[in-house]
Parts: C-alpha cells; structure tokens; sequence
C-alpha cells in the first residue's frame, strides 16, 4: 500500500467547497498544526502523556480533514502512545510527525502559491 | 431563510473550526464559534444558540463538561448536542452520550451528512419545542378548569347547603367533589314541619353531570320554602330538566317527605337503587323501590308524581344511597351488591350503628377507603328536637294590607291536581302579624285542607289509617277517588283585621261539598297521639287560638290572633 501524503480529491473538495477562503483555511492548517507540533515537543520534554494524547487527537483531526492522511496515521500512533503512557517511544514518532509534517508543508506552500499575485 | 438556526461550534483546531463554521453558514444557518468548553458554555449564555457542535476533547474545559453545563442551562428545552469527534473506543462515545450528547460526527467531516445530522436535530428539537409547547397549553387549560370547578363547586356550595343537612336526624357520605361526579344531596325544612329530602344522581361525570343539578336544587329549596308538595317539587323539577337538559342526561333521584307531626313519609323514587325504610324495634325492612323512570326522561304530560306513603314511628330510620355502594367493586371485581347490604341489616344490633357499619362494610369490601360514594339516613325524631331556624323573609311585610277578606273556591278539576296552599299562604304571609306563626299556619292549613278534601269531597274514613296495610290502603283509595272526581269544592274564607296597635286576627273558616262529620266524636275517638289517624285534627286545635265547628261538622272555623308589635 503506497504511502498517501495528501489526498488530491480532499484538496479538490475543499477548494471547491471553501471558494475565496480555501487558501485562508490551508493557511489556518499550517499555523496551526506549527502550534501542535511546538505542543507535542513540549509534552515530550515535560513527559505529560496526557497532553501528548490530547495534542496527537487534535492534530490528527486537522490532518484528516485536509486531506494529509499519512501525517493523520502518525499522530493517531502518537495518541496511543499518550493513551497507553510510553514516554520512551515518543521521540521517534514525533520525529516521523516533524518528517511528514515538512512534506506535507511544502506541498501545501506549493498549493497555496497558485493562489497568491 | 425561514429555518436558519444559530449554531455554536466549539473546536479547539482553528483549521476545523473554520472549516466547520464555513460548512455551517453556506447551509444559511449563523456559526457562533469557541476553541474551548469554557468559551461554549459562555457564549451559550449569552447568544442561546438553537444546536451545539462539540469537539470532545478540548483545553481549559473539555466537551464533556461543557455538553453537562449547556444542557443544564438549557432546562426543558431541547438543545442537541452534536459532538464531533475521532474518538473510536465505545466507552468515549458513551461518555458523549452520558454528558448529554445527542449524535455524533466523526473527522474527517463529511458537509453532506453534517448538513443531514443538522436538519435531523433539529426536526427534534422542533418536535420537542410542540411537545413543551401542548404541555403547558394543557396545564394552562387544567389550571383553569379547576378554578372553574371551584368557582361552580363555592356557587353551588352556596344553593345546596342553604338546606338543612347539618340537621341532627340526617346522616350523609358524599365526596367532596360529588358535584362533578353528578351526585347532589339536598334537605330542607317545610314551612309546615318535616322537612324535604332529596339525593340524586345524574348521568355522567364533570361538568355535564354538575350542570342540571343547580336548576334542581333551585327548584327544591324554593318550592319547598314556599310550601308545595312533594308532587309539586316532583313535577317542575322533571319538567325543568327535561327542559335543559340534553338528551341522554338525566337524573336518577329519591324524593322524601317525612311529616314528624303526621308520622309519615312519603317516597318517590325515580331510577336509584333500593332504598331501605327500617322501622320499629324488629327493625323490619322495608325496600323503596324505584318505581318510575329518572327526572328529566320524561315529558310533563306523561310524568307520574305518584309516591308512596308509609306511617313513621320516633326511631325508625330512612336510608337511601346511590349506585356507586352496590356497585363498589373489590380485587376480583366482584360488587358489593344487594345481598351484602341486607347482611348488614341483618347483622345490626344497634340501629344508630347502622350507617357506620354499612360504611364499613364497604371500606374492607373493597379493601381502600374511597370517598365516591353518597349515603343517607333519616332518623324520624321529635320535631322539637331539631333546632329548626326561622323562616326569613325578603320583605318586611309593612306595606301588606291590613284589613280584608277574600274567598276561595276550588273544585273538581283543580282538586285533582293542583295544590292552593302555596298560594294562599304567600297571600297570608304578606301579613307581618302572622310571620312569627308561619309554621303553624302552614301546618293547620295543609291540615285543613286535607281535611275538607280527603274527607269531606272524597269521602275517605281516616279510620282506616289504623295500621300499616290500612295506612297503604287509604292512600291507594285516595289517589282512585281524586282520579274520578268530577264534582265538589274545597271553600276557603279568609278574614284578616288588625287594630292600630299592630295586634290582629285572622279567621278562617273552610267548607266543602262533603256531607259533614261529627268533629267532636273524631276529636274523642282518638285520644292517644300514637295513633295514625285522627291526628289532623287534634293538630289543629293545639296551633290555632281558637278552633270551632258548627253542629252539622260542614265549616270548620280557625281563628289565629297576634299580639301589639313591639
């Protein structure tokens, strides 16, 4: 099964649904999910699992309703992780998260260049 | 937009929320929106929005706790709670549930099926907004039918107990709302002594049942205040209701007349169930049986006022109850019934006991108490025993005429079914003098009256009167002659003078078309008090001043004087 970064067909669907806010709302994403992964390095550090979950939900929630379906799977093992209270297995998946996440970035900043000037 | 609804997204993600909120008011609905439980539950406060979108997990306060407080505030009304989540474990989604959580919407959002959950919440929302609605309509309209009942029970309180059922021979069970079950108990006092009782049972229940028994009660109290008789009150009472009422309600009733002078009493009983008449120290029984159809079935003209009369001793007990004590049903569904009834009289030893234990009886029969039962008992007591009040009068007899005489002539065709004594004492009661008398005016005249009639125009031999079964034969006589009267009269003459110090006379002197008897012999005859006949007389001369007759017994004089007012 091959890997699916972003899904095309949630893109297309929100852009046409959003109209003139699709670029504000991928926009919205970004600074967002930037928030969540400061959050998840955080709770790392201070070894609060329960923030770590929390957070993990969250992100995953975001990442599916855009479309970034691998980055959602990341964060649903990250929520377990909370879930289940094993600090010691957080840093890798948090770095796997940070790897997709700057994919996932790039092409949504090449997405949303279609729309500026 | 007809159905646009205000509708309060709380989401954490600001990507979500934006989505959410975008979804919602393409949809034409307004999107309120709060990143955590704290904001939602205040903004709810402030903006009252119609349907709540509620991520689960959130900081400061979670979805949970919030979907808690937002119910709460929102009391009866229904504010569904729509909560958004990707949250798989069955015990989470119970955890929506259980913090009042109506429906969910899993992530990634669908707008198809968000739009679907929308409407479809708010078809219930709706639907619980009529229900709220119809329910305080109906306890609105409950509230005021009971202040209606109120007001019509406090009214009809007032008619019905102007009567003397507080009187000490008179025992009763009735519900406090016996009114609306169509249950109606009244007794009064006749200006000539005795007095008038009556217990009736309409058709039906509340309002329909409740609305024939003013009419009738006005009829009863008033008739009987001004004398008419029991046939009399009878006939309008059937009359009136058959009147007003409409078809299919009626009211089965048992009218009695006891005279404690006459020692008698009279009974018609119209569709109730046995009454019982338990006399003398056997405690015999004698049943008073319906033998006519309910008041208000019939039209005028085909009514029959006919009643029975049985003798009365001092001691001998009346009771009549309506259907509601035979028909008491216990756990099998078995009724109380006629047979049980009579175990009772069977098994009473002391008569005064008897309304306590066929009570009683009732109570274990059925197992409860209940109190939708109406029961009665007359006691035949001395008159002077009973604390009877004064008649009152509206007027004050200072503009009557003072000086006159009239004459009255009534013959056959009247007779027979027309009673003048109503009529002639309002006329006689214009005079103040004679209002302190008026109880003794009106025993002496119906006492005259039935006199001139029952012996002098039809002939009867009060000799008869002597024991039970003559006593029944007498009246059965009676009312055979009258049905064949074609000639005869009844004469009153009346004579009223008053001197200029308010002190006056009134002379009566009575004849009628009858051969005339021999005053004195049957004034001889009948020394003892306890005997049944004869008795009129001896009345008579005992409430008059002065009381003579001629030689030949054909025109009895009366005389009644009063004193200077004070």
């Amino acid at each position: 099964m091959s890997i699916v970064h972003v899904d095309a067909t949630v893109l297309a669907a929100l852009q046409d649904f959003m109209g003139e806010e699709y670029p504000v709302l991928l926009d919205t994403y970004l600074l967002d999910s930037e928030e969540r992964l400061r959050m998840l390095r955080e709770a790392q550090r201070d070894g609060d699992m329960q923030a770590l979950r929390l957070t993990a939900h969250s992100f995953k929630g975001s990442c599916s309703n855009v479309g970034a379906l691998h980055l959602a799977a990341l964060c649903k093992e990250l929520e377990e992780i909370g879930r289940r209270g094993q600090p010691d297995e957080a840093p890798t998946w948090i770095a796997q998260v940070e790897e997709e996440f700057a994919r996932v970035k790039s092409l949504f900043q090449a997405e949303r260049a279609r729309f500026t000037g | 937009m007809a159905d646009r609804l205000s509708i309060l997204i709380a989401e954490d993600n600001a990507a979500d929320r934006m989505l959410l909120s975008t979804i919602v008011n393409r949809q034409g609905h307004r999107a309120l929106t709060a990143s955590n439980g704290l904001e939602a539950v205040a903004l709810f406060q402030a903006e009252r929005p119609r349907l709540v979108l509620m991520d689960a997990l959130m900081p400061v306060m979670d979805g949970f706790e919030a979907a808690r407080r937002i119910k709460l505030l929102a009391g009866d009304a229904l504010v569904p709670i729509i909560f958004l989540t990707s949250l798989s474990e069955d015990e989470a989604l119970v955890r929506c549930l259980d913090a009042g959580g109506d429906d969910f919407l899993a992530k990634p959002y669908n707008r198809v099926i968000l739009e679907a959950k929308i409407k479809a919440m708010d078809r219930l929302r709706r639907l619980q907004e009529t229900v709220l609605h119809q329910r305080d309509l109906i306890a609105r309209h409950n509230e005021h039918l009971l202040t209606e009942q109120r007001v019509a029970k406090a009214v009809f309180d007032k008619v019905a107990h102007s009567g003397c059922l507080s009187s000490p021979n008179i025992r009763y069970l009735q519900s406090p709302y016996a009114l609306f079950n169509g249950d109606l108990l009244l007794a009064a006092f006749k200006p000539s002594g005795g007095m008038h009782v009556l217990l009736g049972d309409f058709t039906g229940h509340g309002l329909p049942a409740a609305i024939g028994a003013m009419p009738l009660a006005e009829v009863f109290y008033s008739m009987t205040a001004k004398g008419y008789a029991m046939a009399d009150i009878l006939r309008e009472a059937n009359a009136k209701l058959k009147r007003i009422l409409p078809v299919g309600v009626f009211c089965c009733a048992t009218l009695l007349n006891l005279s404690f002078q006459r020692r008698v009493l009279e009974v018609w009983n119209g569709g109730l169930p046995d009454g019982y008449l338990r006399r003398g120290e056997q405690g015999d029984l004698v049943p008073l049986v319906s033998r006519h159809l309910p008041l208000g079935v019939l039209e005028p003209t085909t009514f029959d006022d006919k009643y029975e009369v049985y003798p009365l001793e001092t001691g001998d007990r009346v009771f009549l109850w309506s259907d509601g004590v035979l028909e008491t049903c216990n756990v099998d569904g078995e009724a109380f019934g006629e047979e049980r009834l009579r175990a009772v009289f069977r098994a009473n030893q002391e008569p005064e006991k008897l309304f306590d234990e066929i009570q009683q009886a009732v109570v274990d029969f059925r197992g409860e108490a209940h109190d939708d039962i109406s029961m009665l008992e007359v006691t035949l007591v001395e008159e002077e025993s009973l604390n009877r009040p004064p008649q009152t009068f509206t007027d004050s007899g200072l503009m009557g005429a003072l000086d006159w005489s009239a004459s009255f002539e009534y013959r056959a065709r009247t007779l027979k079914r027309f009673n003048p004594l109503p009529y002639l004492m309002q006329l006689l009661l214009d005079v103040q003098g004679l209002r302190a008398q008026a109880g003794a005016l009106y025993t002496v005249f119906a006492e005259l009256y039935s006199n001139a009639l029952e012996h002098g125009v039809i002939g009867l031999d009060s000799s008869l009167k002597r024991d039970a079964l003559g006593f029944a034969r007498y009246y059965q006589a009676r009312s055979e002659r009258l049905a064949k009267l074609e000639d005869g009269y009844v004469r009153f003459h009346l004579e009223v003078q008053q001197a200029e110090d308010g002190s006056g006379r009134l002379a009566v002197r009575v004849e009628d078309s009858g051969p005339g008897f021999d005053v004195a012999t049957a004034l001889k005859a009948q020394p003892s008090n306890e005997l049944l006949c004869g008795r009129g007389l001896r009345l008579i001369s005992q409430l008059s001043s002065n009381c003579d007759w001629p030689e030949d017994g054909k025109g009895l004089r009366v005389e009644f004087v009063w004193p200077a007012q004070a």
